[in-house]
């Protein structure tokens, strides 16, 4: 949003998850779930970044590698210039209250044995001494920011709707004063009229507060009404990384262009008038990903060096990152995704 | 192309109720519509709000009990469903009217192969030997696209991905070229271009079969690009009913002005902030004797704590076949609501 950015906060440099494949009687390792395939960016302190794309692209990975609930398979990830994947375990817990997690399951999430005081207080359990009035009366607190009743605090989480119970989620995360959250999917599971009430908390807490969000989300308009700029990913890798309104006015990625083409409008007329971009076919395995750009297979203008060479991501206009063959200029493309490829290769082969 | 004359299904008054432990839920409170030939009407509501027990309720997919349908008509061609034998209702199902669920993961069986499981109306309801439902079954799978049909037969609905099994789950839904298809949320557990991919299908598929279609979701952006009439549904009820680029463009129900705030949309100016509704649906365990939306309401006034308003007609056409609303509040001129 501002010209002259603060430093970054999160710095994500090659991130990599791969899930290994164990086949056959002696469980040889026979090949890897590509999931997280060499993802880069980083968000300014008080920055929403949106990090969109289909189910099984990898979007959740990315959230839960940086927070380190996986062990990524390579990659750096720096929050506050530390990083977070080389950490030792007891530094990285007491790196954990910086950075805190919102699930997509409110239902799931949330024991259904514990008592709201006690859902909400166990961070405090783990990473404070303080006593129980002192805990209490900070619950009491996490519970009016998201306006939750504080008459509430003896009750467990089946008493309460999805909306309330992500609401719980929220306090918890927010219990140890964290400055970086990961939202992966919070509002997908709620109904369109509690999704705005848990958005417009979300950005209430960002002002009153200076949180850094990473919102995951498939719900691209949603998105766009969130974060300052978005990152399209597929099959594992960021196709495009740009301000939330150049994106949308104008996507530079064709997959970027097709997803945005493929929302519903809410309005028949504009619906009437807009033309879609349908893609054919399905989503590639990212066990097996293709030998060129992961899009190669469905995108509408392949062309022959996207088959072969993977593009890397580039500044195709200032501020805005884009992993395509049609904006690189031929000689650079060659080079860059050259290079990767091979890079690629000799990782394949020692694997 | 909303058909006075002849309507394919005519619902009147219908009426379902849940018996439970804790006392009866009245999921759906007198609902009724029409649909006509050829005709898609799009059904919106949160969930809880009986937009699929209503089409549940048509063709008594309903296990009864716990659930019973109290009162109403569900007229197909002029023959009440809710009258018929369980033998009759059969070949109502499946023959006369297509259902597609929500989600294609869980409505597949999995140890049946595809080819059987789209083959099976056909044997059931066709008449139909083997041999012809096989071929028949080659034609469906290829109409909804999917290629290589005929090898995709043998397989198993766990070596096909999402998107296609919604498109099996549609061949099965129009192998006896029924009269009738609902679709329940069909795109809602889809990725958003894989949505995309199976709404192109349908409005082609509609164009070559002309079947009237039912289509449930709570996603307005979805309705807005397919359907011709929208019915939106709270509480159990039907609270708006109109053409859909009438409710668009003069929605009349507050819920309706609001639940249009409440999505951000993907092009134009980006709104400082969502509207939200406040507050929760109602919880539907005692006949309505009020406004259900009124704890939610901002134009909450006395006569909706008193009375559940009936649905009257905007436009002075008879209830059900132009724009009516059921609300206390008469909404002023459109040109304050009316978004750019």
């Amino acid at each position: 949003m501002l010209d002259a950015r603060p430093a970054p906060l999160i710095e994500v440099d090659g991130l990599k998850m791969y899930f290994p494949i164990y086949t056959g009687l002696f469980r040889t390792h026979t090949g890897d779930v590509k999931a997280v395939d060499g993802v880069s960016f980083s968000i300014p302190a008080g920055e929403t970044l949106g990090l969109v794309g289909e189910s099984g692209c990898g979007k959740s990975t990315v959230g839960r590698a940086i927070l380190r609930l996986y062990e990524p398979t390579a990659g750096r990830v720096l929050i506050e210039g530390e990083d977070v994947v080389t950490m030792e375990p007891e530094a990285l817990r007491r790196k954990r209250p910086t950075m805190q997690m919102v699930f997509q399951d409110p239902q799931a999430s949330l024991n259904p044995r514990m008592t709201l005081a006690n859902i909400i207080g166990e961070p405090l359990d783990e990473h404070t001494d303080w006593d129980g009035d002192r805990k209490i009366a900070r619950v009491h607190e996490l519970m009016d920011q998201v306006g939750l009743n504080r008459r509430f605090i003896n009750r467990y989480p089946h008493e309460f709707s999805g909306g309330q119970r992500q609401r719980i989620g929220i306090a918890r995360a927010l219990a140890l004063n964290p400055k970086f959250i990961v939202c992966d999917e919070p509002i997908a599971a709620l109904d369109v009229s509690i999704q705005a009430q848990v958005v417009n908390l979300l950005e209430d807490l960002q002002d009153r507060l200076g949180l850094t969000y990473l919102f995951i989300s498939h719900d691209l308009s949603m998105v766009r009404h969130l974060a300052d700029r978005v990152a399209v990913m597929y099959l594992g890798r960021i196709a495009e990384l740009s301000p939330s309104k150049d994106l949308y006015s104008r996507p530079l990625h064709p997959y970027a262009e097709a997803l945005l083409s493929a929302v519903n409008e809410p309005d028949p007329v504009i619906a009437a008038k807009r033309k879609r971009i349908i893609l054919k076919g399905d989503v590639p395995s990212p066990a097996n990903p293709p030998l060129g750009c992961n899009f190669c297979t469905r995108c509408p203008r392949v062309m022959e060096i996207c088959r072969t060479v993977k593009p890397g991501l580039a500044e195709v206009e200032p501020g805005r990152l884009v992993a395509c063959h049609l904006y690189n200029n031929p000689s650079d493309a060659g080079s860059t995704g050259a290079s990767e490829a091979n890079e690629r290769n000799q990782q394949g082969v020692m694997q | 192309m909303a058909e006075r004359a002849v309507p394919v299904l005519d619902v009147k008054g219908l009426q379902t109720v849940f018996r439970t432990r804790g006392g009866e839920i009245h999921a759906v409170n007198h609902v009724s519509f029409h649909l006509g030939r050829g005709e898609l009407l799009g059904i919106v509501g949160e969930s809880g709000s009986g937009k699929s027990v209503t089409m549940m309720s048509l063709i008594k997919l309903l296990p009864i009990p716990p659930a019973e349908i109290r009162s109403g008509e569900v007229l197909l061609d002029g023959r009440d469903l809710l009258k018929m034998s369980d033998e009759d209702l059969r070949q109502v199902r499946g023959a006369k009217v297509g259902f597609v669920f929500q989600d294609p993961m869980t409505s597949l069986n999995p140890v049946f192969t595809i080819g059987y499981q789209v083959m099976e109306p056909l044997l059931e309801h066709m008449g139909m030997t083997k041999p012809e439902a096989a071929a028949r079954a080659v034609e469906l799978l290829e109409l909804v696209g999917i290629p290589d049909a005929k090898k995709r037969l043998k397989a198993y609905p766990h070596q096909f991905s999402g998107g296609m099994r919604q498109r099996v789950m549609i061949a099965i839904a129009l192998a006896c070229d029924p009269d009738v298809l609902i679709a329940d949320e069909p795109t809602t557990a889809l990725d958003v271009t894989i949505q995309a991919q199976i709404l192109e299908l349908v409005k082609e598929l509609r164009q070559k079969l002309g079947m009237a279609i039912i289509w449930i979701t709570h996603d307005l952006g979805v309705i807005a690009g397919i359907a011709d009439r929208v019915m939106v549904m709270y509480g159990g009820q039907v609270v708006e009913q109109a053409p859909v680029g009438e409710l668009f463009a003069n929605p009349q129900h507050p819920y309706t002005r609001a639940l249009l705030k409440t999505i951000p949309k993907i092009s134009g100016e980006r709104e400082a902030r969502l509207k939200v509704i406040e507050g929760q649906p109602p919880i539907l365990n005692a006949p309505l004797t009020a406004c259900p939306f009124r704890a939610r309401c901002e134009y909450r006034h006395e006569p909706c704590d008193k009375a559940n308003p009936a649905r009257r007609a905007v436009d002075g056409r008879p209830v059900g076949h132009g724009h009516d609303v059921a609300c206390h509040w008469q909404a002023p001129a459109m040109r304050e609501v009316a978004h750019a």
